[in-house]
């Protein structure tokens, strides 16, 4: 993983509340068994008519979608099922983060582990973002900040060991293996 | 593995104890909790990619034998062809059955899949092989993992890269969710159910309701559940949000183990007994959140929308949008409306059902069968019905009280076990228009097939749509009613 310090790009607005993980990756492209191309099949359903065309009127179809590197979505972002294929094809397709109002628990976990920043701010910033489409932002995962259209900052909560591992490029396997001492302990005690 | 540490002093709660008994480094600051993790179930879907990372990076698997495996997801639901193979909808289905057996091989896994006799949806088959004890930490890369809480253990979905930490390590990293109390007053009135419960649970708290929380039901209604009733409701906590759902064990959890394979035996399960009996939530223990549900006039429930949340009685009328309490909540019903194209105020009894679903790890258990074969028996089917166990042990048994002679008398498909079209991976699928009554546990856009139209609802309700070949109410079906 590339470490994450400072994202500077511009956003694309999904505004729908609780979008959840059939829609960014429907359930036929999990038969999968490594994580590659899973970004083509990101939000299939909503990109794509029924005979493979594109749908003109969804929004990563737009020429001024291209190239953004942050969703900012409605309420309660990526609830639904465990599958990893959602943070693994929105990644694929080049989002770094994703912002809104309610990450759900599984999917920011799983988010966190594939260097997708899973941003949870007030409403009213969200409301900001919602309101600009395209709109430039700056996300510090430092300073934990994004900096908003109107020049505002909002601060956002992340797991300070989560950041660790973001800003330095590393996963928290290292860590749980190097605990093997105390897991065997643990073990032993039955 | 449980009762070994009593980390936090005076009263708590079943989930405290749960997890206190697995802490095997406290969380601090910086680093999260090292949590011990006693069943790992495992299926096709969600581990290739944690078993290439162990391959990549020379591991091994640290306690092979705490992970137990299955195949449900890609799984055909026809019988085995004439020649000895499976009728697989298609290659990749085919590459990831073959790639779970290759793993489980290769890194020393028990694995029940096609063609063993326990073989089934994992979370119906876990519970049956008696795997799923009380006090444990059970996991598996699978969001309804939530179901093994019914017996008292703390269960929950993960991704696969924790699929790889708990091979690797038999642990994860975990900040320790916070806790809230669903507690369920009254008396379910006969022709409701669990499902009926949980669905009405979840349109009060909505979707992400339970984010960050373990759910645990208390009240008179929850311990008048049976088991199967228990694993429907803690089946979808997840669709309230929650991580994990719980309900306290007692001497129905008990008898129903008994004798399981993987149950303890002779004194060793009289011990056990003696354990469990200490996990229930102890008096004046104290839950981050309560919420009170009264469920004497419950009726049974069904979603006409598309998230889980949007659930009605089946007596009830489709919500009308200009009626919502702002403007996101007014989108999200019109947008939902839109794709399930029903008209607001229009009664949903009535409404047009083109296919049954009668399965998941919802309700792919003995008992909802029976309730599905109380509504089908000596009746028609006037849709498309599939039936579909959730195990092989679970086919068996109901063979062998002729359920499955009443489904197909009735016209419907007695399918082979398997996740089938809860979420359409096997070919078992919707027609984009087509409506579903399923008594699966997502009605997301297509999540039965592109364009499908999901309505969720219990195993009787599902089956009083299939004889009526539209939305009805089942109390009206069953027999002395
Ligand atoms: S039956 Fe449905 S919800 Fe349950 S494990 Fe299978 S796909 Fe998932």
């Amino acid at each position: 993983m590339e470490p994450i310090r400072v994202i500077e790009t511009r956003t694309v607005v999904i505004p729908r509340e609780n979008v959840d993980t059939d829609q960014i990756i429907p359930g036929r492209f999990l038969k999968v068994t490594d994580k590659k191309g899973l970004g083509k099949g990101l939000f299939s359903d909503w990109r794509y008519d029924a005979d493979g065309k594109p749908r003109p009127d969804f929004v990563l179809n737009r020429p001024e979608a291209q190239g953004c590197r942050v969703l900012v979505a409605g309420d309660n972002f990526g609830c639904g099922s465990s599958r990893e294929h959602a943070p693994w094809a929105l990644v694929d397709y080049g989002f770094q983060a994703v912002v809104s109002t309610r990450i759900a628990d599984i999917f920011r976990n799983n988010a966190l582990k594939n260097g997708l920043i899973p941003i949870v701010l007030e409403p009213a910033a969200v409301a900001k973002l919602v309101a600009a489409p395209g709109a430039s932002v700056r996300i510090d995962l430092g300073a934990q900040s994004v900096t908003l259209p109107d020049g505002s900052v909002a601060t956002f909560p992340i797991d300070g060991f989560a950041k660790y591992c973001l800003m330095n490029g590393v996963d928290e396997l290292g860590f749980l293996l190097s605990q093997d001492e105390a897991i065997a302990k643990f073990e032993a005690r039955g | 593995m449980t009762e070994k540490t009593t980390a936090s002093q005076g009263p708590r709660t079943l989930f405290e104890k749960v997890w206190d008994a697995h802490v095997v480094r406290p969380e601090t600051a910086e680093t999260p909790a090292v949590l011990y993790i006693d069943l790992h179930l495992m299926h096709e879907v969600t581990s290739p990619q944690a078993f290439s990372m162990l391959r990549e990076r020379g591991l091994k698997v640290r306690r092979p034998e705490r992970t137990l495996a299955t195949t449900d997801h890609s799984t055909p639901t026809l019988p085995r062809l004439p020649d000895g193979r499976w009728p697989f909808f298609d290659a990749q289905n085919e590459a990831q059955v073959a790639q779970i057996e290759r793993n489980a091989k290769d890194f020393g896994i028990e694995l029940h899949g096609l063609g063993d006799a326990q073989q089934g949806v994992v979370h119906v088959f876990g519970p049956e092989m008696g795997a799923t004890q009380p006090g444990m930490t059970v996991v598996c890369g699978d969001s309804h993992t939530a179901t093994h809480g019914a017996f008292g253990a703390l269960a929950f979905g993960i991704g696969t890269s924790e699929v790889g930490h708990v091979l690797a390590t038999q642990c994860l990293l975990q900040r320790k969710p916070r806790s809230l109390a669903i507690r369920v007053d009254g008396r379910l009135q006969p022709g409701v159910t669990a499902k009926d419960l949980v669905l009405a649970i979840i349109a009060q708290i909505g979707v992400g309701g339970g984010t960050g929380h373990v759910m645990e039901f208390v009240g008179p209604a929850v311990r008048a559940l049976t088991m199967e009733g228990r694993m429907t409701l803690c089946n979808m906590a997840i669709e309230g949000g929650a991580r994990a759902g719980l309900v306290a064990p007692d001497d129905a959890t008990f008898e129903w183990l008994a004798g399981k394979p993987r149950a303890p035996k002779g004194a060793a399960w009289d011990a056990a007994v003696a354990r469990w009996r200490k996990l229930p939530t102890d008096e004046g223990a104290r839950y981050d959140r309560e919420v009170t549900v009264d469920v004497s006039r419950l009726e049974p429930m069904i979603t006409f929308g598309t998230n889980p949340a949007q659930g009605i009685p089946v007596t009830g009328a489709i919500p009308d949008p200009a009626a919502a309490k702002d403007a996101a909540a007014r989108a999200t019903l019109e947008s939902a409306l839109r794709y399930m194209a029903l008209t607001p105020g229009k009664p949903i009894l009535g409404q047009k059902v083109d296919v049954v679903f009668v399965g998941s790890c919802t309700n792919g258990r003995l008992e909802d069968l029976r309730e599905a074969a109380k509504v089908m028996r000596g009746r028609k089917v006037k849709t498309r019905t599939l039936v579909v166990a959730g195990s092989h042990a679970v086919k068996k048994a109901a063979e062998a009280e002729g359920l499955d002679r009443i489904f197909r008398e009735a016209g419907a498909e007695w399918r082979e076990p398997g996740c089938s079209m809860c979420l359409a991976m096997n070919g078992d699928m919707l027609q984009p228009g087509q409506y579903c009554v399923s008594t699966s546990n997502r009605n997301f856009e297509g999540r039965q097939g592109p364009g499908g139209r999901t309505l969720l609802a219990s195993p009787a309700t599902a089956a009083a749509a299939a004889v009526s070949g539209a939305v009805a109410d089942p109390r009206r079906l069953v027999e002395g009613k």
